[in-house]
């Protein structure tokens, strides 16, 4: 099945390099910001737009990861691959924190993100960045930073490509077959 | 020109294939112990929260009978099934109808009827948990059948020793003691090989299986393939990473095996001067319980080289690993 660009890796670039100016503005007055990346792209994600962050304001931004997989509300599906240990070696009490995923589709990850977080404090609030919104949400979710909004149909799949996890940057677009549907 | 790499998530899960109980390691590949490795990392990381609770298993059931004594796996896969959110129960054999004379097959049969997730069984007899697994479709977990097995044991000792040393494979792993009777032994010579270690068992010659004649190594075509058998504790222990003690129980005296538990410390007693012999960085390891100044003296058990109350630890992680792979894909119908 042919893939479809959707963004180009100077696209991704630019889009984290703004969800970053985006994030400290929106939080200028708060206590530090923190970042958490939710697995596995997330993960990487959340150190680029820590970097980012670092270079815009010359100070180092609390980053860290989370896996969400002992939340989920479908087992069989969330345990066929590895749980991996989440590490948020900050306090997360009275500050805002953004989680940051790669794709945003049902909301179901962000909901079991957000109850996952609720056991290691409680944040002045929780905000969600996304590279790629591509709708079909199954529940009450929206993010507040958003790299493209991308029209989808359930069928179709949507790929962030990162280099540290894929060896390229970029987000593509593909048909997947029946019974191929994964959810990201 | 691009070059596409296929993303990792894509994988199929190494899981994926039939598995259902975990009655020992001799069915296990090397990548399903890696996958259960990957996942006690994950969960050794909630033990160390301050909320130790996760819903990953609200609503499932686990079900430990313990027709043997046991405080620490007991112990270990309860506070594992709870930390994951599920029902815990535990049956012990002695409060149950056990007592009243019902067999084992009703006993578990009944356990089933009540919908359970998990079985989690020790018995004295080897073999009791395939017989139940054989007639129950509930995935059971053998935590100890006589001198058989106790896989969950093994899986911890080689997490334990991989997380604190580096891959197996190639390390010299020294086991210490009473071969014949210890399930522990058994589980372990099989994971530690499958990993790829160089093991090295040592005991009183009245105290060797069948076949373990020392100065030999075990044939191939048996779980036991490339043991090593040697007669003399020095010899087993010299250059070894990992020095694995045996408990020695003291029925074994009864019964002839030993003639008395103050020569085999003499004998086979790990103490400083023989520890002193492995690697300055070995690890020191017992399945517990310990008697000390039998099989192991106080100042090694309790040692800068012990990594005996880690083990404990990594049992619980290991053991949310299973419970938690075993009830996903029991839920799933194993597809």
């Amino acid at each position: 099945m042919p893939e479809i660009e959707i963004m180009t890796a100077d696209q991704l670039r630019r889009a984290l390099n703004r969800i970053a100016h985006e994030i400290l503005e929106r939080n200028a007055g708060d206590r530090a910001v923190a970042l958490v990346g939710i697995q596995t792209r997330g993960v990487y994600l959340a150190r680029r737009i820590a970097e980012a962050v670092t270079e815009f304001e010359k100070r180092p931004v609390d980053v860290g990861s989370l896996d969400p997989r002992l939340y989920r509300d479908d087992l069989d599906q969330a345990a066929r691959h590895p749980v991996k240990p989440t590490e948020i070696k900050f306090d997360i009490n009275d500050r805002p924190v953004v989680l940051i995923d790669d794709v945003l589709y049902t909301g179901r990850t962000i909901r079991a993100a957000m109850d996952a977080l609720n056991d290691f404090g409680r944040p002045s609030s929780i905000q969600l960045a996304v590279v790629v919104d591509r709708g079909h949400r199954e529940l009450p979710i929206r993010p507040d930073y958003v790299g493209k909004n991308v029209p989808t149909a359930r069928d179709e799949r949507v790929r962030v490509r990162l280099r540290e996890v894929d060896g390229e940057d970029g987000v593509v677009l593909s048909k997947v077959g029946e019974g191929d549907a994964t959810r990201s | 020109m691009r070059r596409v790499a296929e993303p990792r998530e894509n994988q199929s899960a190494l899981w994926a294939g039939p598995r259902r109980d975990v009655l020992d390691l001799d069915d296990f590949t090397k990548a399903e112990i890696e996958e259960v490795m990957a996942n006690a990392d994950g969960m050794k990381e909630v033990l160390g929260r301050g909320v130790r609770k996760t819903p990953a298993l609200r609503g499932k059931t686990v079900v430990t009978v313990f027709f043997e004594a046991s405080t620490r796996t007991r112990v270990s896969f309860e506070q594992a099934g709870k930390i994951l959110g599920a029902d815990v129960i535990n049956v012990t054999a002695s409060a149950s109808s056990v007592t009243k004379g019902e067999s084992l097959l009703n006993t578990v049969r009944t356990l089933q009827a009540m919908q359970i997730d998990a079985l989690v069984m020790r018995h004295p007899h080897s073999g009791a948990p395939y017989f139940v697994a054989r007639h129950l479709d509930t995935p059971v977990i053998n935590a100890g059948d006589g001198t058989h097995a106790h896989p969950t044991q093994a899986l911890l000792d080689i997490y334990t020793i991989e997380r604190l040393r580096g891959k197996l494979a190639g390390k010299r792993v020294a086991i210490i003691g009473d071969i014949l009777y210890s399930r522990v032994a058994r589980s372990d010579m099989i994971g530690f090989r499958k990993m790829g270690a160089e093991v090295v068992v040592c005991g009183p010659p009245t105290l060797l299986p069948p076949g373990f004649v020392p100065g030999s190594s075990i044939p191939e075509g048996t779980p036991y393939e490339g043991v090593r058998v040697v007669g003399r504790v020095e010899e087993a222990v010299d250059g070894a990473d990992v020095v694995m003690v045996l408990r020695i129980q003291r029925e074994r005296q009864d019964a002839g095996h030993l003639p008395s538990l103050r020569e085999y410390s003499r004998e086979y007693g790990i103490n400083s001067a023989t520890l002193g012999l492995a690697r300055p960085d070995a690890l020191l390891m017992h399945p517990g319980p310990m008697n000390e100044g039998v099989e192991i003296s106080s100042d090694v058990a309790h040692g800068s080289q012990s990594v005996i109350e880690e083990q404990v630890a990594n049992g619980v992680a290991v053991r949310m690993a299973l419970l938690y792979m075993l009830c996903a894909r029991a839920r799933n119908g194993g597809s």
